[in-house]
């Protein structure tokens, strides 16, 4: 089945847009929005509203029809793995282990860059990404930095931690991969690994160098707290943790 | 002020305040017997300690590094007393400093000569800062008329400052009252002010006083040029409010974020560390006719703003109190509150609405700030365009000071500059159209609006009643607040906290207090 757009009559192709063009307000700005909707297709390109946003600045809405039309039996989608979000987190936590999880989080060994666990942990989170503290179904503690590996099992233990969260930022030397270890063999030492999820994450830190080291999971640049939130629930659920 | 539309109870209102009163007095004891690195460092700058050495450290902090325990005593007598034993001016001393001139170490002179000198800089520093807010009445004197009410808040973030001067120039020319720089993420946990002009951020700009000196006279060339005031707006939370206070204050900002909790709740922040920093920044704040603007829009992106309704209101009680004794006077708190209905609530605008009516009829000098829906906006744009003006109507009708503006991209991206047009647009609309509707209008009795208020009044009397009883460092490791525990002794910036000695001095502290008429608790 062959499809496009649909505005008021079907196959009319018919596509509402706005946007902003680096020039003054005038006819010819007009004129120029006109023909960046023929350029990107369109038929019938109208501009049905110009504003000034400022000198050199106008917004445009614009309608426009287009031509192209899609098979729509041949549209596939993958699958893809999706990270809960914030309130999917809590939700899931709510459903599958029905009471709070319990997180500690530091960034251990001599490193003394909080900036990866603060971005994770924090009540504020960054970049509009609550961080773990914020979410009600978790009850977060970020120790912060310097902890020794093993102070970071011990207060653990305290806390009847769920997961255990390690960022590394200072990778010099190998410093990290040395601290890392340390920690999963005390761990194991201990006989605590199987009971809790651990994750290591930090700039240079991927999923396959934290599995390589025994850990559940690697969080590189780029993740937010409900990546890694998710993933702590999720593998606490499959591990059948109530 | 307007006749009342709630029919609150007076006496719970004096309540309310008296609570606030014991709640912080405890505080403000400790406060009085604590200084702290940032202090100190705010002290330096406002005798000119300034730059950086050659591998960046700030002056101040050099300084402050240098005296190391005996900051108890205060740092100013040791940079006044390198002062007059080098006979250097500051800019020189700076110079000296970062090149490993250790002040510390230094003999000193008598010390009538170190009060003499003192009241020379404080001379300096007052009447600079004299000076600012002397053209900044003299501004929004003439400008008046201009101004929307409530003032339009618009915000810039592009990490680069010479881009954010582009777009807080469009946005001034759409109509903005207001312009806030965001910072840089995890700006507020870093233990030193960044130097110079700076190009690059996460999430936002640094704040640097050459940043905010380069914002400013670009906002200012603009207002001329469209014959308006355009306010600067920039943050003291985090590891150092009163040194960005003073930053804020010599650069002629307008407006800064000014929590006395937030730090401590949403960015983990050691609890004494806060408070003894957040009374120095609010007097250098009042000092300048700065506007706090307070984070009670935090509480609600966690609780649920129906059930939660209380936290707001009794965090405003704090703030205000807080405020009062920092020496800021009603008119400069932008205490703060949030449009953070579900909008799947019925009779949510209602609520909300009682909410802000109640705000502005308990604060009635208080140019409340009011924040935006974020929570509940989806990429659905134009939906939230409809919560957007829901919310402007709200803001307008019960008299908010300062609206930030809701952008209908909110939860997609940082905002494309027609998104705020659209904004702006929206809420001049919403304004002019609803120019003298709250003066138009009444509440019905006991109606939904009426009882709502009286509910959270009550609700908020009986939580200050169960803080009072533990008493605030208590309840705050309690999990009273935003659901968050924060130990005595956890966090950040506790070590940076000492205790004055009996001989403390600090002319500039001094000099604040008696202008602002703060009255001593005593121990």
């Amino acid at each position: 089945m062959m499809i496009r757009p649909y505005g008021d009559t079907l196959n009319d192709g018919a596509v509402q847009m706005s946007f902003t063009l680096p020039v003054a307000h005038s006819a010819k700005a007009d004129e120029a929005a006109i023909i960046f909707g023929k350029k990107l297709g369109f038929k019938e390109v109208e501009v049905v509203h110009s504003n000034p946003l400022s000198d050199e600045f106008t917004f445009f809405v614009v309608y426009g029809k287009t031509e192209i039309s899609i098979d729509y039996d041949k549209v596939v989608v993958e699958e893809v793995e999706k990270s809960l979000d914030f309130y999917g987190v809590n939700n899931f936590i709510k459903e599958n282990i029905k009471r709070k999880i319990v997180v500690v989080g530091a960034c251990s060994g001599t490193d003394a860059h909080t900036v990866g666990i603060d971005a994770i942990m924090n009540m504020k989170g960054f970049d509009q990404h609550y961080g773990l503290e914020r979410y009600p179904m978790i009850e977060a503690f970020n120790l912060g930095a310097q902890v020794t590996n093993e102070d970071l099992i011990k207060k653990a233990v305290a806390l009847k931690a769920d997961a255990i969260l390690i960022s590394q930022i200072v990778t010099q030397k190998d410093v990290h991969i040395q601290n890392l270890t340390e920690f999963i063999e005390l761990l194991e030492a201990e006989g605590l690994r199987s009971k809790m999820v651990v994750c290591a994450g930090g700039p240079r830190i991927g999923n396959k160098l934290a599995l390589e080291l025994g850990y559940d999971a690697g969080f590189g640049r780029g993740t937010y707290p409900e990546n890694v939130a998710s993933f702590i629930v999720e593998k606490m659920h499959e591990r059948g943790v109530k | 002020m307007t006749k009342s539309k709630l029919n609150l109870d007076k006496d719970k209102i004096a309540k309310a305040r008296e609570l606030s009163k014991q709640i912080t007095a405890p505080v403000q004891k400790y406060i009085e017997k604590h200084t702290t690195v940032a202090i100190e460092r705010t002290t330096l700058r406002m005798m000119g300690a300034d730059g950086v050495d050659s591998i960046g450290v700030p002056i101040p902090n050099m300084v402050v590094d240098q005296i190391g325990d005996h900051i108890c005593y205060g740092s100013a007598k040791y940079y006044i007393n390198a002062l007059l034993k080098k006979g250097l001016t500051p800019e020189e001393l700076n110079i000296e400093i970062a090149n490993g001139l250790d002040i510390a170490k230094i003999d000193f002179v008598d010390f009538s000569y170190i009060e003499e000198k003192a009241q020379e800089l404080v001379g300096t520093f007052a009447a600079k800062v004299k000076a600012n807010v002397a053209y900044r009445a003299e501004k929004v004197t003439r400008y008046k008329e201009k101004e929307n009410a409530p003032l339009l808040y618009l915000i810039v973030a592009t990490g680069n400052i010479y881009e954010d001067v582009k777009q807080a120039q469009a946005a001034a020319k759409q109509g903005a009252d207001i312009i806030a720089v965001i910072r840089t993420t995890g700006q507020s946990l870093l233990d030193f002010v960044p130097f110079g002009p700076t190009t690059e951020g996460f999430g936002g700009t640094y704040a640097t006083q050459e940043n905010f000196k380069i914002m400013r006279k670009a906002l200012d060339e603009t207002g001329e040029e469209i014959g308006k005031y355009i306010r600067l707006v920039n943050y003291c939370s985090g590891l150092c409010m009163p040194e960005i206070a003073v930053m804020g204050a010599l650069e002629r900002l307008d407006m800064m974020l000014n929590d006395s909790m937030y730090g401590i709740l949403f960015r983990d922040i050691n609890m004494y560390r806060t408070f003894v920093d957040q009374k120095f920044s609010r007097m250098i704040n009042s000092f300048a006719g700065i506007v706090i603007n307070s984070g009670e829009d935090n509480y609600l992106t966690t609780s649920d703003a129906v059930e939660k309704a209380y936290t707001v209101t009794a965090s405003q009680f704090i703030n205000e109190r807080f405020a009062y004794e920092s020496g800021l006077p009603a008119k400069l708190m932008g205490l703060g509150h949030a449009f953070e209905m579900n909008p799947d609530i019925k009779n949510g605008f209602l609520l909300e609405m009682a909410q802000a009516q109640m705000a502005h009829e308990i604060f009635p000098e208080a140019p409340l700030k009011y924040m935006p829906p974020t929570k509940y906006m989806t990429g659905d744009i134009f939906k939230g365009l409809a919560m957007n003006t829901l919310f402007n109507f709200i803001a307008k009708s019960t008299n908010q000071g300062i609206l930030l503006l809701g952008m209908l991209t909110e939860a997609i991206h940082t905002p494309f500059m027609q998104d705020r047009f659209l904004g702006v647009a929206n809420a001049k609309y919403v304004l002019n159209n609803m120019a003298d509707f709250s003066d138009d209008i009444e509440f019905k009795k006991d109606g939904i609006m009426q009882t709502r208020a009286k509910v959270v009044l009550d609700e908020t009397i009986e939580f200050l009643e169960e803080i009072n009883k533990t008493d605030l460092f208590n309840a705050i490791e309690t999990k009273m607040f935003a659901e968050v525990s924060r130990p005595k002794n956890g966090g950040k910036g506790l070590s940076g906290v000492a205790e004055k000695a009996k001989d403390y001095y600090n002319p500039f502290y001094t000099y604040l207090e008696n202008e602002l008429n703060i009255v001593k608790k005593g121990n």
